[in-house]
């Protein structure tokens, strides 16, 4: 009977947090964010009896800009980390804690289903990143928890939705203290792995790395089943074309515009983009065919009819 | 490149996109060839069009070519050295070389580095407009290319003007 009141409480107490968080009221974490959120902190040393002034681990510097428009901007930090943080100088055993992930705040939360954050840890152990990391792979390599936004949820442009996106993978694919996490390889250069792709440059603007880099995944708006590099798409076909892959991804999400009504393929992408082969006007195309059609008829047809006067001769 | 499809795997999409390019600055390199050759040579006079009374000169040359070849007439316009295209060629030429070629050129570099293109043009994206002109440009020449090989077989024979094209000589009917 207690354990279950008690269990009650705790899930009460879980979802008035929640839901103050969804208030999008940024809670005051001033305390932590004058020295994490600075480059420079000042505090007063007791044995050396001075105030000393130091540089913030860049691991642990926190964009407190960033953070005032994430998605958690209404958790204090106490909220995710331990409470004895609020005592200076940290314990360093505090260095030992478990980390919340994802999961254990939004998993089997109907709140969010909408996210389906069960699907995305379902496909996130079956990708590459994952099976290849023993394990020490987690959400925070890729989602930084203090600056979290939603891009492709709010209508971001897709030049954005796709800078963001690539980022995240940039940042630990190009560094060797983020990639130096995981394994001790060098992170390859990724212009050189890619030279094979035409206008590579462009197609680093406007497609993101996990278009090419996973599989499409229904329920998930963006896939989190990273693929080995030997499974990525290469065929410059499966985008180019009228049923192109990018609309089950990059633009899976976004509203149709009325210029399909003017019988472009994949309208969608026109708002902001032009993918060669993948957005067709058919009206154009069958006026062309035809055109085309009725000029070789007429020419064949004048053809024959010189053959004919010239046998006649 | 436009009617690429996975089921129809004509030429790979990249050699296609490669060779397209190469053709493309290819054209871009002869064109201005012939601006200058056009503008500091006789060859000029070719494409000076006389205005006046072009219409019915262009209608008598298209009613030779759809009947008058049949009837063996005789050409309304024949060639000479001030004179080496009929109306209906010059006025094809013309609008072919100075606003068809150009815009297909200009729309072609701008797809070929697409930062150039202005983003939102009255809230229709540019590169749709510019890929729109340039896909139409591209028709036309293509349109053009159909007819201006099977005229060239309308010579004193078969392959007379190809030989002309080689030798510089017109052959007489």
């Amino acid at each position: 009977m207690i354990q279950r009141c008690l269990l009650i409480l705790t899930g009460l107490f879980s979802s008035c947090v929640l839901l103050f968080a969804l208030a999008q009221e940024p809670a005051d974490n001033q305390k932590c964010l004058q020295c994490h959120g600075q480059v420079f902190y000042e505090y007063f040393n007791e044995w050396t009896e001075q105030t000393e002034r130091k540089t913030m681990n860049p691991f642990y510097h926190v964009d407190s800009i960033r953070m005032m428009g994430s998605v958690h901007k209404a958790f204090s930090c106490t909220d995710c980390h331990s409470p004895e943080y609020e005592t200076f100088p940290h314990s360093g055993e505090l260095r030992m804690e478990q980390k919340y992930t994802c999961m254990d705040c939004h998993g089997g939360d109907e709140t969010f289903a909408k996210f389906n954050f069960e699907g995305i840890e379902s496909a996130f152990m079956e990708s590459v990143h994952f099976s290849n990391s023993n394990e020490r792979f987690n959400c925070w390599m890729c989602h930084d928890p203090h600056g979290y936004q939603l891009a492709q949820r709010e209508q971001e442009s897709i030049k954005d939705v796709v800078h963001m996106s690539n980022q995240m993978c940039i940042r630990c694919h190009t560094d060797q203290f983020e990639f130096g996490l995981l394994t001790n390889k060098t992170p390859s250069d990724l212009t050189a792995i890619h030279s094979w792709l035409p206008n590579q440059a462009h197609h680093f603007n406007k497609v993101r790395c996990v278009d090419c880099h996973t599989d499409v995944q229904e329920g998930i708006l963006v896939s989190h089943k990273i693929l080995p590099k030997t499974d990525a798409v290469r065929n410059c076909v499966q985008c180019h074309t009228s049923n192109s892959l990018l609309m089950e991804s990059l633009y899976a999400h976004r509203v149709k515009e009325s210029r399909e009504e003017s019988g472009f393929v994949n309208a969608t992408i026109l708002n902001e983009g032009y993918v060669i082969g993948a957005n067709r006007n058919k009206t154009l195309n069958v006026v062309s065919i035809v055109i085309f059609g009725l000029t070789v008829i007429g020419l064949c047809i004048h053809f024959i009819l010189r053959l004919i006067l010239l046998k006649k001769k | 490149m436009q009617y690429s499809s996975p089921d129809l795997p004509l030429i790979p999409f990249d050699i296609s996109v490669a060779a397209h390019n190469v053709a493309g600055v290819c054209i871009a390199l002869t064109y201005l060839v012939f601006l200058v050759y056009t503008r500091f040579s006789r060859n000029r006079i070719h494409y000076q069009v006389t205005w006046k009374g072009l219409m019915p000169r262009v209608i008598k040359q298209a009613m030779y070519y759809v009947f008058g070849v049949f009837r063996k007439q005789e050409p309304p316009f024949p060639i000479s050295e001030d004179m080496k295209f009929n109306h209906l060629q010059q006025i094809t030429y013309v609008m072919g070389m100075y606003a068809l070629v150009p815009v297909l050129i200009i729309t072609g570099l701008a797809l070929m580095f697409p930062e150039v293109i202005i983003d939102d043009i009255y809230g229709i994206g540019g590169t749709l407009l510019t890929a729109l002109v340039h896909v139409s440009a591209g028709f036309f020449a293509s349109m053009f290319l159909i007819i201006h090989l099977y005229f060239s077989t309308m010579g004193a024979s078969l392959t007379s003007n190809f030989k002309s094209i080689v030798d510089g000589y017109h052959e007489s009917h």
